[in-house]
């Protein structure tokens, strides 16, 4: 079975972001970059199935600018394949995404499309559902949990109200939670395959897909600071503060 | 302008973040029907009739929508959609699983997690963990959009009196089916929609030392929260995150106990309006964000808080 899992190349987790005065977005020019944490955990899934004897070919994509390269690279040095690079600007809309993901599946022919919840940039939390909408796929969001079974899988979600298992008949779109793994660190070694693995570079237009804006970004603002910091001595002078001050008991 | 809203309901109740959606709705103006989707939900769907400024109630009864799977559930939403401005539901793992798929189908561009109703085709939203705050406008013909519940007042329960009109699904799509859930039981109130909350980090140890918080929340009528340090540990399930790609919370207030205050979990706590945190650590980041810190070890601290609630409560 082949496994199809897309990487997207996001301001690194720990950086503190800054938004740019202009107002035109967050300033992403010499801030450091790395894999959306989610989808590190998506590779290891992915490479876990290939170890287990499940998947016979990882295939990483990014949709990205050129520098997305080392995204599918970090993914190569965990145990994907092969790569393929989409060039495009940084911020195309997951519906765009959805769809060029779509005309890959169609050329690759994958069973299982592993992807994050979400972007850890913007948030979204909607490009596993609308490629299985695309695809007319059953879609197995919030994962924290997959077994293989012939022709389908068992898929444990993460819901608000706890834990839901779900089973769902492949080709699938699983989107990856927290605790599914924990992704494994590149060895050198491997670090050094993967710079010989093949990246098949393409565009929008190789694809069919024409990332038109349909969400027009007006302004980007910082939220308001909090005027936090003010500390108490003791126990005693909290519950009086909360009680008398802030009247919130 | 036309709005359906998404009820979400178990067991037989509606979901207060419903009611936080219909606010939303309401900002954007024009009429609000409500469409509750499941199998023997007429029950709901009377309820659903009596929330305030409801207009109409549509009950999709079916078997198939029992579960509430993405799969039979979308199609449903697609062709109730065309006739609406807007498609509407909470920004949690109900509204994230099912709004994109229906969004998708009908080549629209979901609007995630909105705070703020700008007009009717324009919102506010956090990116980059409420590190900063987009302004977006759409131009799609119906617009998908979740809502952040904790940013909108919720509307009344009751006062409304629309009409219910009750209708079928779309079928069984066959490609997915629900085996089983493991809910968590609690007599506390809702993370989400509790005035108070009281969440523990690695500090904690263990859960066996959670019962310490949740002695302090029985007291103060709380919901009990974690980061997820403290989930990933195994001390509690994972419906007890709080953060960016947990829940998140906006209660009066908010008491994090041995939480370092990394950006990802304040994303889910921060426009608590009061916040008061408990850690040994004075160089802790979660005192920049705290009204009042107490540099303290909190095996020692929240017995005292304990102790000292039962004196003033
Ligand atoms: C993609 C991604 C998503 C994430 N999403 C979330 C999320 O939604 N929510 C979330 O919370 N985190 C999230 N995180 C994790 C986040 O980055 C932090 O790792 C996590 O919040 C740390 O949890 P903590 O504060 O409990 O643990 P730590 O950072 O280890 O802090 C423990 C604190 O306890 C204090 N302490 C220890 N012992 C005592 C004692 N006896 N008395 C008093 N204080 C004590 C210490 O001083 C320390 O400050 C995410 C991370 C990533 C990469
Ligand atoms: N530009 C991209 N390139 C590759 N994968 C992406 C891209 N954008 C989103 N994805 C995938 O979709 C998931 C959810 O993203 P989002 O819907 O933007 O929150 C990510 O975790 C990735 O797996």
């Amino acid at each position: 079975m082949k496994v199809l899992v897309p990487v997207k190349r996001v301001v690194d987790y720990n950086v503190k972001i800054r938004v740019k005065p202009d107002q035109t977005g967050v300033e992403t020019a010499n801030v450091k970059m790395s894999m959306n944490p989610f989808d590190e955990i998506a590779v290891e899934q992915a490479v876990r199935l290939k170890e287990a004897g499940t998947a016979t070919e990882i295939v990483a994509v990014s949709i990205g600018p050129t520098q997305s390269q080392e995204t599918i690279r970090t993914a190569l040095a965990m145990g994907a394949d092969r790569g393929i690079l989409v060039e495009a600007d940084a911020d195309v809309e997951p519906l765009a995404i959805a769809k060029m993901l779509k005309a890959i599946v169609e050329k690759e022919g994958p069973e299982l499309v592993l992807l994050g919840k979400q972007a850890i940039d913007d948030d979204s939390n909607q490009t596993g559902q609308m490629l299985a909408a695309l695809m007319g796929w059953p879609q197995a969001t919030f994962a924290s949990k997959v077994e293989m079974k012939d022709g389908s899988m068992d898929v444990t979600r993460e819901v608000d109200g706890g834990l839901e298992t779900i089973n769902v008949k492949l080709p699938a779109a699983l989107t990856v939670d927290l605790r599914l793994n924990e992704p494994r660190y590149a060895s050198l070694p491997n670090i050094m395959k993967a710079k010989k693995k093949p990246i098949d570079t393409m565009s929008p237009a190789d694809l069919g897909v024409e990332p038109a804006k349909r969400l027009e970004v007006l302004k980007v603002v910082e939220p308001e600071k909090r005027q936090g910091g003010a500390k108490v001595e003791s126990v005693a002078e909290l519950v009086d503060k909360l009680k008398n001050e802030a009247k919130v008991i | 302008m036309s709005n359906l809203v998404l009820v979400e309901h178990e067991g037989g109740e509606i979901k207060a973040a419903t009611l936080n959606t219909v606010a939303a709705a309401k900002a954007a103006g024009g009429d609000i029907t409500l469409l509750v989707a499941g199998s023997g939900c007429g029950g709901v769907a009377e309820a659903a009739a009596k929330i305030e400024g409801v207009a109409k109630v549509i009950c999709a009864d079916a078997p198939e929508l029992e579960s509430q799977l993405a799969e039979n559930y979308a199609p449903l939403i697609v062709k109730l959609a065309s006739d609406f401005s807007h498609v509407w539901a909470p920004a949690d793992t109900f509204g994230k699983n099912i709004i994109p798929r229906a969004a998708a189908m009908m080549d629209m561009q979901q609007i995630s997690d909105i705070t703020a109703v700008v007009d009717a085709d324009t919102f506010e939203r956090p990116i980059y963990a409420g590190n900063a705050i987009a302004t977006v406008k759409s131009g799609d013909a119906v617009k998908f959009v979740t809502v952040r519940g904790t940013a909108f007042e919720a509307v009344a329960e009751e006062g409304g009196s629309a009409a219910v009109e009750t209708i079928g699904g779309e079928g069984d799509s066959g490609l997915s089916s629900f085996l089983g859930a493991e809910i968590t039981v609690s007599e506390r109130p809702e993370l989400t929609s509790a005035r108070i909350v009281i969440s523990g980090g690695r500090g904690m140890q263990s859960g066996e030392n959670f019962p310490m918080l949740e002695k302090v929340a029985d007291k103060l009528g709380a919901a009990v929260g974690a980061s997820r340090a403290a989930v990933d540990a195994g001390f509690v399930p994972n419906d007890y995150q709080v953060g960016q790609t947990g829940k998140v919370v906006a209660p009066d207030l908010y008491i994090a106990v041995g939480i370092s205050g990394a950006i990802q979990h304040l994303a889910g706590m921060k426009d608590s309006k009061v916040i008061v945190a408990i850690n040994k650590d004075e160089e802790a980041p979660i005192f920049q964000v705290a009204d009042y810190g107490l540099v303290a070890d909190l095996f020692q601290a929240v017995p005292e808080l304990e102790a000292e609630l039962d004196k003033v409560l």
